[in-house]
């Protein structure tokens, strides 16, 4: 029953080990359902909104930068590949390569939040932010509001799950680094790439949702 | 763990075609395809994150109750956003308040 030097032995209501990483698994999953919900009602907001302003939406979209947007988009990607491989180096037991891996995430992470400070920094100069000192050229800058109040909602919420999610890894990196993960043992690795990969998710759709409306009419 | 791993040539196709993704649904906002440009980013979004999900979370050769799981989510989302504007695009057709 004593597991091996680095791997924690297993629970006893479980039969292997294999369902003990099943199980775990599947609590990460159940708990990125209660994201998509939770993210999921923003959208809805969206949606919702979108459908009675077309046009105050596409006007504040045209607003946002494509070529940072994409940028940003290009980054998550190559973070959640970079991610991926993290796990994929855990599982072939080369556990140096984790924390290379890891802290190659961490860094796109933090390019993309950097790239976000940028855009709400022009976003604020342009006093697109809502509230007293809003302020926006043509005819629906009343509804224009509703979309920037989105925008600022559903980035910083999203940002803010990237910044968690830097947490989370600087920890498992420290950890790999110490030499707790190994081929048998990787579980922690595998749920963190699985939150990652989710907060990439969402930036997917975010992307065309915010920054790509109309775009051919501009 | 589950046995099947996917290789590392996966990823890096995964990771292009992601890439791809995203210029072509850049490129395609700025063509003029009427009422289908919306549907078009949604296609593609969806497309994007079905790679992320079943490659990158490991779907793919992951446990049933995973997928179950997985699916749910997306079928309560769709329940939240489909009777969400079932409402609200039915407003004022019974012709009295609140209806």
């Amino acid at each position: 029953m004593q597991a091996e030097a680095g791997a924690p032995a297993r629970a006893h209501q479980f039969d292997t080990a294999d369902q003990q990483k099943d199980a775990s698994t599947l609590g990460m999953w159940l708990f990125l359902v209660t994201e998509i919900m939770f993210f999921g009602g923003m959208f809805c907001c969206y949606l919702v909104y979108r459908s009675f302003y077309p046009a105050a939406f596409a006007a504040g979209s045209h607003h946002l930068d494509i070529l940072l947007g994409g940028l940003n988009t290009a980054v998550l990607i190559a973070s959640s590949l970079t991610m991926v491989l993290a796990v994929n180096a855990a599982q072939a037991g080369k556990t140096q390569l984790i924390v290379v891996f890891l802290i190659l995430t961490i860094l796109l992470g933090g390019v993309f939040l950097g790239v976000k400070a940028v855009e709400w920094g022009h976003k604020f100069a342009d006093h697109h932010v809502p509230g007293p000192s809003f302020h926006f050229e043509g005819a629906n800058a009343r509804e224009a509001q509703l979309f920037f109040s989105l925008y600022f909602a559903m980035t910083g919420m999203h940002a803010l799950h990237m910044v968690i999610g830097i947490g989370l890894l600087t920890v498992l990196a420290v950890q790999a680094r110490r030499g707790k993960f190994t081929a048998a043992y990787n579980t922690p690795v595998d749920l963190c790439g699985l939150y990652w990969h989710f907060v990439d998710l969402i930036w997917i759709f975010l992307f065309p949702l915010l920054y790509l409306i109309d775009r051919h009419a501009n | 763990m589950s046995g099947h791993t996917i290789s590392l040539r996966t990823y890096y196709l995964v990771f292009l075609a992601l890439m791809a993704g995203t210029a072509l649904t850049t490129w395609v906002a700025f063509q003029d395809l009427g009422w289908l440009n919306t549907p078009a980013a949604l296609v593609i979004a969806w497309g994007k994150a079905l790679l992320v999900v079943l490659y990158f979370m490991h779907v793919r050769h992951g446990t049933r109750l995973t997928r179950i799981v997985a699916a749910g989510g997306v079928f309560w989302l769709l329940i939240l956003l489909g009777l969400t504007m079932g409402d609200v695009a039915t407003r004022g057709w019974l012709g009295f308040p609140g209806k």
